[in-house]
């Protein structure tokens, strides 16, 4: 029917699934997102460091390249170990954290701050289906910059050095994966949280940093007057390092090369401390967003 | 015949609180006003049958579908238009109404074309690619009204939709909502404080107080039955034999102030009869009025009844035939 025929008529057609349904917010909320030059650029900047890395590897494993670059001794210098994967992961997991505080806090905020979300939910749509459609959007660009080039990595030195070293190597590529979808989960929690529950876009992504780095400061201030290690609780960049140790090296001691993410050594926490506070801040998220993603606000 | 909203002892709880108190009741008219003070919790059962909060005890059935367990369901048959602006004030207003009727289950191609569609029907054809931020109150009405008929859904629920409108933009919100209550299976449920909204829109009326159903009337049966009940104003000389010979055609009369009479006309006897009884006993009708029950009177009793502390049980499953429309209103 024309649009200029003004008159109301009921929707006789087929309807989509549930799964459709699903990615129609994650499809909104990029092409938002692409019409932003500035996270374009940022996304694309993130491959630098990547490409950087692998014309390293390439050049380890040509030497006519190293001959050519008079640099026959370089194979030496930057060795392709577990500190090169970890500094890897380290180095886009806190390109990440930049890039959640940035789009995170655009996704949920303003549908809270306009009253949107009894909109949604007054459809056939569910809450715990709409965080997923909000949280997909930033796992899956945060998967772009972390876990995809990292394993990009692993499987370009794995076809250089030869197959074997692969399956020799998989804990490499375990740690890759397994240690980004943590990050990616805290990242993506952490952000829809803090923007429902400041319900405004700046103040939601200075909050993120904070959570990040003035928590940080503040355990270092514990440490420092109690003379203890545990204030690297409040530390959510050195728990996610301490769990990437572990699960990168298993229970062989290392120097990690995970720049941010880097725990000093002597001032390990224990594992399971480590995996609770994580958890604990996870539910502490997934609390904020129960309370604060409501069709209707309950005034008790 | 199948009831649009069936309550079954629907019991609603913020923590200790009791808002909504095992409301019962069938409703079956095509539309259907809520009406009640502040706090009455009129909301609250809208929020409640969306699936909003969850009932303390009993349930409510959307077309037969159970609010609990088929939650999905009922809200695919619902297209809703809240009383609060609700919209994202970034995304231009087309763009807003074809995400939402995608949510709704649409097809994207269709989508659009429907949100194209809704938006030329409510009169914002030409502000469709304006961001909501910048619209006036009434454009923001219209396009709260816009995405909850984009879907094309089988019951509309309207929140206050005439809120902070001005005459002109009322009327064609009124005249909008009549239009859309006419036209294909829909039914409606209207939420107002303007009695006059609801009578304008609504063929039945459930009126809540304090979580209670303080009454619940079919405006069109009270209208039909009101229409024989006759207020007059009366000159001459003869008016008590003038009394005396409309009761012995069967009124039934209270005799008032300054020849004023108000009567009940019998069924199978017409107005006319009235003129010539007068003419007869050489006394003058003056003033002749169909003396109705407002919805304001009405209104205002069930609030007195329900001040008195005995609401009336609702007449529960006042037959509106569904697909009756009401006319010449």
């Amino acid at each position: 029917m024309a649009v200029y025929k003004k008159t109301y008529r009921p929707y006789e057609g087929a309807l989509t699934g549930r799964m459709t349904r699903l990615c129609v917010i994650p499809r909104y909320a990029f092409e938002d997102l692409h019409r932003s030059r500035f996270l374009n650029f940022f996304f694309v900047a993130s491959y630098i460091y990547p490409l950087i890395c692998a014309l390293i590897i390439y050049v380890q494993h040509n030497a006519s390249a190293l001959g050519l670059l008079g640099v026959q001794g370089a194979n030496r210098l930057i060795a392709i170990n577990v500190v090169f994967f970890m500094s890897v992961l380290g180095w886009q997991s806190m390109l990440a954290l930049f890039l959640a505080a940035f789009i995170g806090p655009g996704l949920v905020s303003p549908d809270l701050a306009n009253n949107a979300l009894s909109l949604y939910l007054a459809r056939p749509f569910s809450r715990v289906e709409y965080v997923l459609g909000k949280m997909s959007v930033l796992m899956v660009l945060t998967s772009l910059m972390t876990w995809v080039p990292g394993l990009l990595l692993f499987l370009l030195e794995g076809y250089l050095e030869g197959w074997s070293w692969m399956p020799d190597h998989a804990r490499y590529a375990a740690g890759i994966f397994f240690g980004a979808w943590i990050w990616i989960v805290i990242l993506a929690l952490l952000a829809l949280a803090l923007s429902a529950w400041v319900k405004w876009k700046p103040a939601a992504g200075a909050l993120m940093f904070g959570v990040f780095f003035v928590a940080a400061g503040f355990g270092a201030v514990i440490n420092g007057i109690q003379r203890t290690h545990w204030g690297h609780l409040l530390n959510i960049s050195y728990l996610v390092g301490s769990v990437w140790l572990k699960l990168f090296q298993g229970s062989e001691p290392t120097t990690n090369g995970a720049v941010f993410f880097r725990v000093p050594e002597g001032e390990e926490l224990p594992m399971w401390c480590c995996w609770m506070a994580l958890g604990a801040l996870c539910a502490l998220c997934l609390y904020m967003l129960a309370r604060k993603i409501r069709g209707a606000e309950v005034v008790r | 015949m199948e009831p649009v909203i069936d309550l079954d002892g629907l019991e609603v709880r913020f923590g200790a609180r009791p808002i909504l108190k095992q409301l019962k009741a069938s409703l079956t008219g095509r539309s259907i006003g809520l009406l009640g003070p502040n706090g009455a919790g009129k909301s609250t059962l809208l929020n409640t049958l969306l699936g909003f909060h969850k009932p303390s005890a009993g349930t409510a059935r959307i077309f037969g579908r159970d609010i609990r367990t088929q939650a999905r369901e009922v809200r695919s048959l619902i297209g809703y238009m809240p009383e609060n602006d609700s919209f994202i004030a970034s995304m231009s207003g087309v763009h807003f109404v074809r995400l939402m009727a995608e949510l709704a289950g649409l097809p994207k191609e269709h989508a659009l074309e429907r949100a194209h569609e809704a938006f030329f029907y409510v009169g914002l054809g030409e502000v469709r690619y304006r961001n909501l931020g910048t619209y006036s109150l009434g454009m923001k009405q219209s396009a709260k009204l816009a995405q909850a008929i984009a879907h094309g859904p089988r019951l509309l629920f309207l929140d206050e939709p005439t809120n902070g409108l001005d005459p002109p933009a009322r009327t064609r919100m009124i005249q909008l909502i009549q239009e859309v209550r006419d036209r294909g299976d829909l039914h409606l449920i209207l939420s107002s404080h303007l009695l006059r909204d609801v009578e304008e829109c609504c063929d039945q009326v459930l009126i809540l107080k304090d979580g209670n159903i303080a009454a619940f009337c079919n405006l069109e049966e009270e209208r039909r039955a009101n229409r024989r009940f006759l207020e007059i104003e009366t000159r001459g000389e003869s008016n008590g034999n003038f009394l005396d010979a409309i009761r012995t055609m069967g009124c039934e009369t209270a005799p008032g102030a300054q020849g004023r009479i108000k009567l009940v006309l019998p069924d199978g006897l017409e107005v006319r009869r009235l003129y010539e009884v007068a003419a007869a006993q050489n006394v003058q009708i003056r003033r002749l009025n169909h003396k109705r029950d407002s919805l304001e009177d009405i209104f205002l009793k069930a609030m007195e009844t329900a001040d008195a502390g005995n609401a009336p049980a609702p007449k529960a499953a006042a037959t509106v035939p569904a697909g009756t429309a009401p006319g010449g209103r």
